[in-house]
C-alpha cells in the first residue's frame, strides 16, 4: 500500500504548488475562482476564461484561478452539471456566450440562461471568415461570387453544429449579400483546431470563426481573413477588411460572459461582479484584451439580463427567417 | 538545422530545464499510474505551474515531460488490474493483463518501458529530422481519409474473433458503436437515444465503459471464483523483469515497425495514440505467423509490444502539427496551445524562425526526458509487480476503489457510478457467455469519429462516393477489409489443411 501514499502524496503535490497564491497588487476581493469551461482547450471559450482568470491573478484581485474543461454537446454538458452540482460549486464561474442563447431556443437543453445565477458579460468577439493563404478568394465578395456560381462547390466549416453559432453567422452574411442563406453548404467540425486543420488541408474553402481564434493563425500568415463581422477594423488586425466596407450590410457580436451556479448567494455574486468590474482597470486586463483583440462590452448583473432577453429576441427573429425554427 | 540543434541542446542543459525534465516526468508517470487521470488532466492541473515559470522554453519542456510521462505510466494500471486509464492504452491491456496473470507482471512492465521508451525515442529522433517537412504530410487527410483509417482501426477487432467467435466479436463492435451513438455528436443538432435522460445527453463516457467493461468483471470474478486470485506459477516469478533471448528478438521488429508507424499516425491531427495503438495491434497479429499469431490476446509479447511502442510515438508525433501548423490534433496537445498562447508565442510555421530555442530545446528535451523515464520506472518495476501478490481480500477493494474513482473523477458526476455499476453486470453476463469484451470498446472509442467523418466526407461530397474517388481512402478501405476478412481465410485453409484436404486440391 505504500505506493498508492506515495501516489497520493504525488497528487496532493502536484495540486498543492498550483494553488500557491501570487503577491498581490490590489486588494483581494476574492480568494480563488474555478473557471468552468465547456469546450476544449485552445476554443474561444478556454481563452476567455484563461485569460480573464490571468488578469485577475495577476493584478492581484483573486488568489489564485484553476480551471477546467468540460466539452460535450456544444457546452450542455457544462451547464447540466453546473445546476446538478448547483450547492458544491459556489466558487466555480462558468464562461459562456451567444451558444447558450441559441440553444435555448432550440429546445436542446432544458436548461436556460435564467435557470443559472447571471454574473456579467464581460467581452464581445466579431466573427470572422477565413480562407487559406493560397486560396484565389481575396475578399469576401469574391466567396460570395464563388458561391453564387456554383453554392455546392464552396464548403464552409465552422465549429458548432449545423445551427449553431458559426452556421448561422455565415447564413446571416450570405442573405446580407442577397444570396438564399438556406442553400449553405456548411461542414462542421467538433473542435476549432480540426476545422483549421481542415481548412488548410484544403476539405473546405473558408471557415467560419471567432475573430479572436483566427488572429492568431493569420498573423502566423497561414489563412488570410477575408471578412469580419465588425462596425469597423480592429487594432488587433489593421488588415482585415469588415464585410460593411465590402457593402454587406451585416454585425455580429458573440458575446462571452460569466454564469454562476444557480442559487448562489448574492454577497458572493457581488463579489464576483465587483472582481470583474475592478479587472477593466488595471493593466493585466489591457494586455490580455489587446493581445486577444477582445472588445470590451461589460453588462453587470441585471444588465446581463436584460441585454440577454433582448438578443434572444433578435436570434429568434433571424433563426425563424432562416428556418432553423 | 546543426545550429538549431545545439541552439536547442545548450536550452535543454541548462540546470533549470533538466530537473524540469526530471520533474515533470516523475510527476506524468506517477499520476499516469492511476486510472482516470490522463495526460489532459495532469497537464491542465500543471498548466499554472508552467506558466509561473515564465520562459517558454521551460514551460514547454515540463509540460511535455509530463505528457509523455503519463503515457509511459498509462499502461501500468492496465497490465496490472485490466483497467486501463486511457484510451491509448486499451490495446496494451488486451495481452499485458493476460501476461500478468500468467505470472509475469514484471516482465510485462519491463517490455512496457522499453517500447514506450524506444517509441519515444525515436519518435523525437523522426521529429527532430523530418519535423518541417511532414508538415504536410499532416494536412494529407481529409475527412474521408479518416473514415477509412477508423475502419481500418476497427479491424483490430479481427484479433478477437477466435475460433468459433467472429459473430460474437462482430456483435460486440455493433454493440459499441452503438453505444457511441448516444448523446449529441457534432454532427447533428440534435440528442440521440438519451430516453430523456439529462446525463445521457453528452453521451458515455470512455473511462466508465473501460472500467465496466474491463477492470470490474475481473473483480467479480476474483470474488467469484477464488482459485482465480492465485497468479499461476511462483510468486518468485512475479517481479521477474527478464526478457530472455528470444523474446527480445521476437520483440525487436515489433518496436521498429511501430516506432515510424505510430509515428507518422500520430502526425495526423484527427488520429492520435489510439488509433495508432489500435492499429499497431492489427498490423503485428497479421503480420505474425502461426503459432505468434494465436498468442495474440493470451499474453503475447509481440501484442503488448506493439501497441506501447505505437502510443508513445504517436505521442512525439502529435507534436509536429502542434509546433509546425499551430494546430492541435487531441485534447492534450490543445491544452499545450492553449498554454503557448498564454505564454505569448504563436505556434505556426513562424514558431521555428521567431522563437528556435523553444522549438529545438523542447524536442532535445525528449531524448533525455525518455532516458530518465526508463531509469525512474526500471527500478520501481518490481514493487511495482508485487501489487499483485497482495491477498485477494484486498486486492479486490483496491480494484473496485480505483474503478470507481477513474469513472467518477472524469466528470464529478455520481451518475457515472451508477453507469458504471449497471454495465459492469451486463458485462459480467456477457463473459460468462464467452463474448469477447475489447471489440466493443473498440467500438465505442471509434465510433464517434468514424461517423463524424463518414458524414463530413458525405456532406462534402454529396454522397458516398468519396469511398472509391479518393484513391487514398479506397486503399485504407481496402487494407481494413483486407485486415477482417484475412484472419477469417487463413483460419479456415487451416481447417480445411487439419482436415486432410492438400492445398492444391
Amino acid at each position: 500500500m505504500k505506493l498508492i501514499h506515495k501516489l497520493v502524496i504525488a497528487a496532493v503535490a502536484a495540486t498543492g504548488i498550483a494553488i500557491t497564491p501570487v503577491q498581490a497588487k490590489m486588494d483581494q476581493v476574492v480568494d480563488s475562482i474555478h473557471f468552468l469551461i465547456p469546450g476544449g482547450a485552445g476554443g474561444g471559450w478556454d481563452g476567455t476564461a484563461r485569460g480573464t482568470g490571468e488578469a485577475l491573478t495577476k493584478s492581484g484581485l483573486i488568489g489564485s484561478a484553476s480551471y477546467e474543461n468540460m466539452s460535450g454537446g456544444g457546452g450542455g454538458k457544462a451547464i447540466g452539471y453546473l445546476i446538478e452540482n448547483a450547492s458544491s460549486n459556489y466558487g466555480t464561474l462558468m464562461v459562456n456566450s451567444t451558444p447558450i442563447v441559441i440553444r435555448s431556443l432550440v429546445g436542446r437543453f432544458p436548461q436556460n440562461f435564467r435557470d443559472l445565477t447571471m454574473i456579467a458579460g464581460t467581452i464581445g468577439d466579431y466573427a470572422a471568415f477565413v480562407v487559406h493563404k493560397d486560396s484565389p478568394l481575396k475578399s469576401f465578395k469574391d466567396l460570395v461570387a464563388a458561391y453564387k456560381a456554383n453554392p455546392k462547390k464552396v464548403a464552409i466549416g465552422g465549429g458548432s453544429v449545423p445551427g449553431g453559432m458559426d452556421h448561422l453567422v455565415v447564413a446571416m452574411a450570405m442573405q446580407a449579400a442577397g444570396q438564399d442563406p438556406t442553400k449553405v453548404k456548411y461542414i462542421p467540425y467538433d473542435a476549432g483546431g480540426k476545422a483549421m486543420a481542415a481548412l488548410l488541408s484544403g476539405e473546405i474553402k473558408a471557415l467560419s470563426t471567432g475573430f479572436s481564434e483566427a488572429v492568431g493563425m493569420a498573423k502566423a500568415g497561414e489563412v488570410r481573413i477575408i471578412g469580419i463581422t465588425a462596425p469597423e477594423r480592429v487594432k488587433a488586425a489593421p488588415d482585415a477588411m469588415t464585410l460593411k466596407e465590402q457593402g454587406i450590410d451585416a454585425e455580429f457580436v458573440n458575446w462571452r460572459g460569466f454564469f454562476a451556479a444557480p442559487g448562489l448567494p448574492k454577497e458572493k455574486a457581488d463579489a464576483y461582479i465587483k472582481a470583474l468590474t475592478l479587472m477593466y482597470k488595471t493593466p493585466e486586463w489591457e494586455a490580455v484584451r489587446a493581445r486577444n483583440g477582445w472588445v470590451n462590452i461589460f453588462n453587470p448583473g441585471d444588465k446581463f439580463t436584460a441585454f440577454l432577453v433582448k438578443q434572444e429576441t433578435i436570434i429568434k427573429d433571424l433563426m425563424k427567417k432562416l428556418g432553423f425554427l | 538545422m546543426l545550429d538549431g540543434v545545439l541552439l536547442g541542446l545548450s536550452t535543454a542543459l541548462s540546470m533549470q530545464n533538466i530537473i524540469l525534465v526530471i520533474a515533470g516526468c516523475l510527476i506524468g508517470t506517477l499520476i499516469g499510474m492511476l486510472p482516470g487521470l490522463g495526460p489532459m488532466s495532469i497537464i491542465a492541473i500543471m498548466i499554472p505551474i508552467a506558466i509561473k515559470i515564465g520562459d517558454p522554453s521551460s514551460a514547454l519542456i515540463l509540460l511535455a515531460g509530463v505528457y509523455y510521462g503519463a503515457i509511459f505510466g498509462g499502461s501500468t494500471s492496465s497490465i496490472l488490474i485490466n483497467a486501463p486509464g486511457v484510451a491509448g492504452t486499451v490495446a496494451t491491456s488486451f495481452d499485458g493483463y493476460p501476461m500478468a496473470r500468467k505470472g509475469e507482471a514484471g516482465k510485462a512492465l519491463t517490455i512496457a518501458a522499453i517500447a514506450s521508451f524506444s517509441g519515444g525515442t525515436v519518435g523525437a529522433v523522426l521529429l527532430m529530422g523530418f519535423a518541417p517537412a511532414l508538415s504536410s504530410v499532416a494536412l494529407l487527410f481529409h475527412s474521408a481519409e479518416y473514415f477509412a483509417l477508423m475502419v481500418v482501426g476497427l479491424s483490430a477487432i479481427a484479433a478477437f474473433a477466435g475460433t468459433g467467435r467472429v459473430v460474437k466479436a462482430m456483435m460486440m463492435t455493433v454493440i459499441g458503436l452503438i453505444m457511441a451513438t448516444v448523446g449529441e455528436s457534432a454532427l447533428f443538432n440534435a440528442p440521440r437515444f438519451t430516453m430523456g435522460l439529462q446525463d445521457l445527453q453528452s453521451g458515455l463516457n470512455f473511462i466508465t465503459i473501460a472500467m465496466a467493461l474491463f477492470a470490474l468483471p475481473e473483480a467479480l470474478f476474483l470474488v467469484l471464483n477464488p482459485k482465480r486470485g492465485k497468479i499461476e506459477g511462483t510468486s518468485g516469478k512475479i517481479d521477474n523483469l527478464r526478457i530472455s533471448r528470444k523474446e527480445a528478438r521476437q520483440i525487436a521488429p515489433v518496436i521498429a515497425r511501430q516506432s515510424i508507424q505510430g509515428f507518422l499516425i500520430g502526425v495526423m491531427p484527427g488520429a492520435g495514440a489510439t488509433i495508432a495503438s489500435f492499429l499497431g495491434y492489427a498490423v503485428e497479429r497479421n503480420i505474425a505467423k502461426g503459432e505468434d499469431q494465436d498468442e495474440f490476446g493470451k499474453g503475447s509479447v509481440k501484442g503488448l509490444a506493439a501497441p506501447e511502442t505505437a502510443n508513445n510515438a504517436a505521442c512525439t508525433g502529435s507534436f509536429v502539427p502542434l509546433l509546425t501548423l499551430g494546430i492541435p490534433g487531441s485534447g492534450t496537445t490543445a491544452i499545450l496551445l492553449g498554454a503557448l498562447i498564454a505564454l505569448n508565442i504563436d505556434p505556426g510555421p513562424r514558431l521555428m524562425i521567431d522563437h528556435p530555442d523553444t522549438f529545438w530545446s523542447v524536442i532535445i528535451s525528449m531524448y533525455f526526458g525518455n532516458v530518465i523515464l526508463l531509469m525512474l520506472n526500471l527500478p520501481m518495476i518490481p514493487y511495482i509487480a508485487k501489487l499483485l501478490t497482495i491477498p485477494r481480500n484486498y486486492l479486490i477493494p483496491f480494484i473496485l476503489f480505483f474503478t470507481m474513482i477513474g469513472s467518477y473523477i472524469g466528470q464529478n458526476n455520481a451518475t457515472e457510478l451508477l453507469i458504471l455499476a449497471g454495465l459492469g453486470v451486463f458485462a459480467t453476463i456477457l463473459r460468462f457467455a464467452d463474448y469477447p469484451l475489447p471489440p466493443l470498446l473498440i467500438g465505442f472509442i471509434l465510433g464517434g469519429m468514424l461517423e463524424d467523418n463518414f458524414a463530413r466526407a458525405i456532406n462534402l461530397t454529396d454522397g458516398a462516393s468519396f469511398m472509391y474517388e479518393r484513391p487514398m481512402t479506397l486503399g485504407l478501405l481496402i487494407i481494413g477489409v483486407g485486415l477482417i476478412a484475412l484472419p477469417a481465410y487463413r483460419r479456415r485453409r487451416a481447417r480445411a489443411l487439419a482436415k486432410g484436404v492438400a492445398p492444391g486440391d
